[in-house]
């Protein structure tokens, strides 16, 4: 039987305000365990919460970026259950009336883009941690974490693959790292990622059960996760088994997904709005005015890279996978005219050097200007391609700018007709065959001959020359 | 000196008659004598109470001193105090000392006032007849086998029997006004959002407001002087000007309106206390006022959807005592849900467990339209039956509750029979808005009955004028019990 994949994702984004949601605490990371939870997030008797208006902000700049409906009336409810690192037995969330409803994001998978809705989003408060190691059987935990604002992002089932998951959990990320609203760090939590899955027959109108394999913080752990859940499921149900409803972890090392609860350990978490918080109003002046705020996103930036720099969609997609690297090309674009040479460098050398080494390219070693200055050389036809990796490397391992490499390293393309035509007569005389084989019609005589003179140049003569030169003196006679 | 009023005490300070340190000494000497039979308080500390003495007296003496500054109070066990045990009643926070200060208790300290001890109340503030006290019930001064009323009823005992001249204290559902009336002296319930709610261990939110008890109008109004005002701490505490709560204690009740709901007199009110209130009406009519019958229909509905909104709030509320990171945890426990379990069957009181399973099983999935959305919508056509009344009158007026102070012991195995007798309370908390307790009279028993008087929101200084003028013509406020 043929199985068609259901995909959608939670996806928690840590939002990056200075104090936290309820309580003016420095949300920073790996500071020393509980020395950033004050009263608010101990729980004491008696303390209340009170809402960070720049939680709001945040918010409805996302909103606005996934084209969303702004909810002007936002409530906080308390979701009630007990747990360690939840001090006071309740995490303040919101239920009904979140603040993002209808919103769509448009990821791009090979060169297809697909639009993916967004149910919607809710801001609420993030939990403690538990520390289970180091104690000597017993936990500790660490309140830093408690109260730190989270956007969560719940988009509808409308993935039909891994790949098309992961694309969607990236364009997430470039979104909310672009606007500005988290840190996008993964490792460190600030955006983390649950997948619902299931598998149903191919043409089957109805959903298959879900599993929902939470808190996966990598793309990578993602796409494992999902592939190895999807063959789990379709091999249980062919060995004759049923999908129950659960939540599931995953586990890194041995690639597979375990069951953490199953539908029936479900909490009743008892919803009802806080009555310690006043419904938050937004009103129409402020979207207004964080509309006219808003930066310019990937997917308009995107069009318009097409548009001014003839770029390619494809390529336009790559480059605006972050504001850095959009911005980084649009500077090399700009700089040197040449759109689909910077495009062709940023995503291809660029983005190949950056990824084996690791970096980012706010780390690129090569600034804009120096990869501008290598842009310009080879279109006036002074570096070739091979020329230019070779200018690339050098302008990589040091401080100078193209041209003085070309000038220390002898690297200029010769392009003068007269030395070509020289260097041309002398392999035609000294490869009588080959001009004999290409004077019967064989065309392939003629890349051996100009093999020759490239060879005779050191790699240095203008190729496109040679083989105009070559014909010219070849066909004369 | 011990029946002096707040006022007269301020005066005394002022003009050099007394010290803080010989007032506060005074009072902690009372206690001391008479706090074993009564319970009133839960904590005393001399040494802390004179140090603050001693403070206010060094105010005084550098020119620093408000109108309160060395005037000595009693603290309702509920408001986080810093240094002090804060245990709201309950064996859950005995070992509970607050690292900081409740707004009130901050503006009290702002204020000068001296703290003499911190009053017995019910768990919690869960209760009609502080017997829910893990520290063991109160007593009521006026006769020692009476309640003394609940929540608030250690601060009520302590004003009534003159162990401190004004005592904090809270109103969920009555727990100010229903002891005030029980121990004949006067309280305070200001409307929802005056007083800062933050660092006052909550019971249920939307209902909760910190209030005063004292023996004269004008002293609350004093107090209140001191207590109310905006907090950002507490998202639901008002943003309004500054407001003198005395500058209209003097006026005339010529043309007050005073509306009598015909619901608060109907059957199910001692014949008793039915006179003592017609008797204060009187009174008014003597001074001008002009009474016109209202209507509250929907008044019964209050005793429900009271028992399933505070209840709901109250589980939630009460979630973060789990002995995990103070307050009682087990001695012995085998997991983590055993130790949950185990911490919170021992530091909770019965009366507690109820409400926390009542609202458990109210919130609930299923459950949760029947019962707390339904709630909630009883809440707002009581809320609509004040808006009505108060468009023919200024103030409403009515007994605080059915009886005057029954039996210790009479009802306590009986909670359904304790929750009706709020029903003249519980509904000004559904709706938010102020009243207040004023002696008015003694019942068949010899035990004190209140007035209640409702005033319409930010009506404060208007109740307090109300109940200031009908001070003036009658002198059941300055009755003290004989001890």
């Amino acid at each position: 039987m043929k199985w068609e994949v259901v995909i959608g994702l939670e996806v928690h984004v840590q939002l990056n305000t200075v104090s936290k949601i309820f309580s003016g605490a420095s949300t920073a990371f790996g500071a020393e365990p509980n020395t950033q939870a004050s009263l608010v997030e101990l729980a004491l008797p008696g303390v209340l919460p009170v809402m960070n208006k720049a939680v709001v902000d945040k918010s409805i700049r996302l909103g606005l970026a996934l084209d969303a409906t702004i909810n002007q009336k936002n409530i906080f409810a308390r979701k009630n259950y007990f747990y360690p690192d939840l001090p006071k037995g309740y995490q303040i969330s919101q239920m009904e009336l979140p603040i993002i409803e209808h919103g769509r994001l448009t990821i791009l998978v090979g060169e297809e883009e697909k639009v993916i809705r967004v149910t919607r989003a809710h801001m609420e408060e993030d939990a403690g941690k538990s520390l289970h190691e180091d104690f000597h059987g017993l936990s500790g935990i660490d309140l830093n974490r408690a109260g730190t604002p989270l956007l969560e992002v719940v988009s509808e089932p409308d993935m039909r693959s891994p790949e098309e998951a992961v694309a969607y959990a990236k364009a997430l990320h470039t979104l909310v790292t672009w606007l500005g609203i988290c840190d996008g760090n993964m490792q460190e939590g600030s955006f983390r990622v649950d997948a619902n899955v299931s598998v149903r027959p191919f043409g089957q109108a109805e959903f298959g059960t879900r599993r929902e394999i939470k808190n996966l913080n990598s793309f990578r752990f993602l796409e494992q996760a999902i592939k190895y859940e999807i063959q789990w499921q379709i091999d249980t149900i062919e060995d004759g088994g049923k999908i129950q409803q659960a939540t599931v972890l995953f586990d890194p090392d041995s690639g597979e997904t375990r069951m953490m609860r199953s539908k029936e350990d479900a909490h009743d978490y008892r919803y009802f709005p806080d009555p310690d918080l006043l419904p938050v109003r937004i009103s129409q002046a402020q979207i207004d005015a964080t509309r006219a705020d808003m930066p310019e996103l990937p997917g308009q930036m995107k069009a318009r890279f097409v548009e001014a720099f003839g770029v390619s969609a494809y390529d336009a997609a790559l480059l605006t996978s972050s504001l850095a690297q959009a911005q980084y090309f649009e500077a090399v674009a700009a700089a040197t005219g040449q759109g689909k040479l910077a495009a062709n460098w940023v995503n291809g050398e660029i983005a190949a050097r950056l990824n084996r080494e690791g970096l980012e390219i706010a780390a690129c070693p090569i600034g804009t200007e120096r990869l501008a200055g290598l842009i310009v050389r080879i279109a006036d036809g002074t570096l070739s391609n091979k020329l230019a990796k070779q200018v690339f490397d050098a302008l990589w391992e040091s401080d100078l700018g193209a041209d003085a490499i070309i000038e220390r390293d002898g690297l200029k393309q010769v392009s003068d007709v007269g030395a070509i035509e020289k260097m041309v007569e002398e392999a035609i005389a000294a490869n009588p065959k080959a001009v004999e084989e290409f004077r019967a019609g064989k065309e392939k005589a003629l890349n051996a001959l100009a093999g020759q003179v490239m060879k005779a140049s050191k790699g240095k003569a203008n190729p496109a020359q040679v083989q105009d030169i070559l014909k010219q003196k070849l066909t004369q006679v | 000196m011990i029946n002096a009023t707040l006022k007269q005490l301020s005066q005394q300070l002022t003009a050099g008659q007394v010290s803080a340190v010989e007032l506060a000494t005074a009072y902690l000497d009372r206690i001391e004598a008479l706090n074993p039979a009564l319970n009133a308080f839960i904590t005393v500390d001399r040494e802390k109470t004179l140090a603050e003495a001693l403070a206010a007296d060094a105010r005084r003496a550098a020119g620093q001193a408000g109108l309160l500054t060395g005037v000595p109070i009693a603290h309702k066990d509920i408001f986080c105090q810093q240094g002090w045990k804060t245990s709201c009643g309950s064996r859950m926070l005995d070992n509970f000392i607050s690292p900081y200060n409740a707004h009130v208790i901050e503006q009290c300290q702002a204020a000068g006032l001296v703290t003499l001890g911190r009053a017995n109340m019910d768990e919690f503030a869960m209760g009609s007849s502080n017997e829910n006290s893990f520290y063991g019930a109160v007593k009521n001064p006026w006769d020692v086998n009476a309640i003394p009323g609940g929540s608030s009823g250690g601060s009520a005992a302590a004003v009534a029997a003159r162990l401190a001249p004004v005592a904090t204290a809270t109103d969920t559902g009555g727990s100010i006004r229903q002891p005030a009336s029980h121990c004949g002296v006067t309280g305070i319930k200001p409307t929802y959002g005056v007083v800062s709610r933050f660092g006052m261990v909550a019971y249920a939110s939307s209902l909760d407001q910190g209030g005063v008890m004292a023996q004269t109008a004008e002293d609350c109004a004093l107090m209140l002087n001191v207590m109310a005002g905006f907090d950002e701490r507490d998202s639901t505490s008002l943003e309004r000007a500054r407001e003198d709560y005395t500058r209209d204690l003097a006026q005339p009740l010529a043309g007050l309106r005073v509306g009598l709901p015909r619901e608060y007199f109907a059957d199910g009110l001692a014949a008793d206390v039915g006179r003592i209130i017609d008797n204060a009406v009187a009174e008014l009519k003597k001074l001008g006022a002009e009474v016109v019958e209202v209507s509250l229909p929907n008044t019964q509905l209050s005793i429900p959807a009271y028992y399933v909104i505070a209840p709901a709030e109250a589980s939630a509320n009460l979630s973060r005592f789990d002995g995990v990171r103070y307050g009682h945890r087990a001695d012995e426990y085998k997991d983590l849900v055993e130790m949950y379990e185990k911490s919170r069957a021992e530091g909770f009181g019965s009366e507690v467990k109820r409400r926390i399973m009542v609202g458990t099983y109210v919130l609930s999935h299923g459950y949760y339209d029947a019962y707390y959305i339904k709630a909630q919508k009883i809440r707002r056509l009581i809320a609509n039956d004040f808006a009505a009344a108060f468009a023919g009158c200024d103030v409403i007026l009515g007994p605080v509750a059915p009886t005057a102070a029954f039996n210790l012991g009479e009802k306590s195995g009986d909670p359904v029979q304790m929750y009706l007798s709020d029903i003249y309370t519980l509904s000004v908390n559904l709706a938010g808005l102020p009243a207040m307790s004023v002696p008015a009279g003694f019942a068949d028993n010899g035990r004190p009955v209140g007035l209640q008087i409702i005033g319409n929101y930010f009506g404060e200084a208007k109740m307090l004028n109300v109940a200031h003028q009908f001070q003036q013509v009658t002198d059941w406020h300055s009755k003290a019990p004989a001890l």
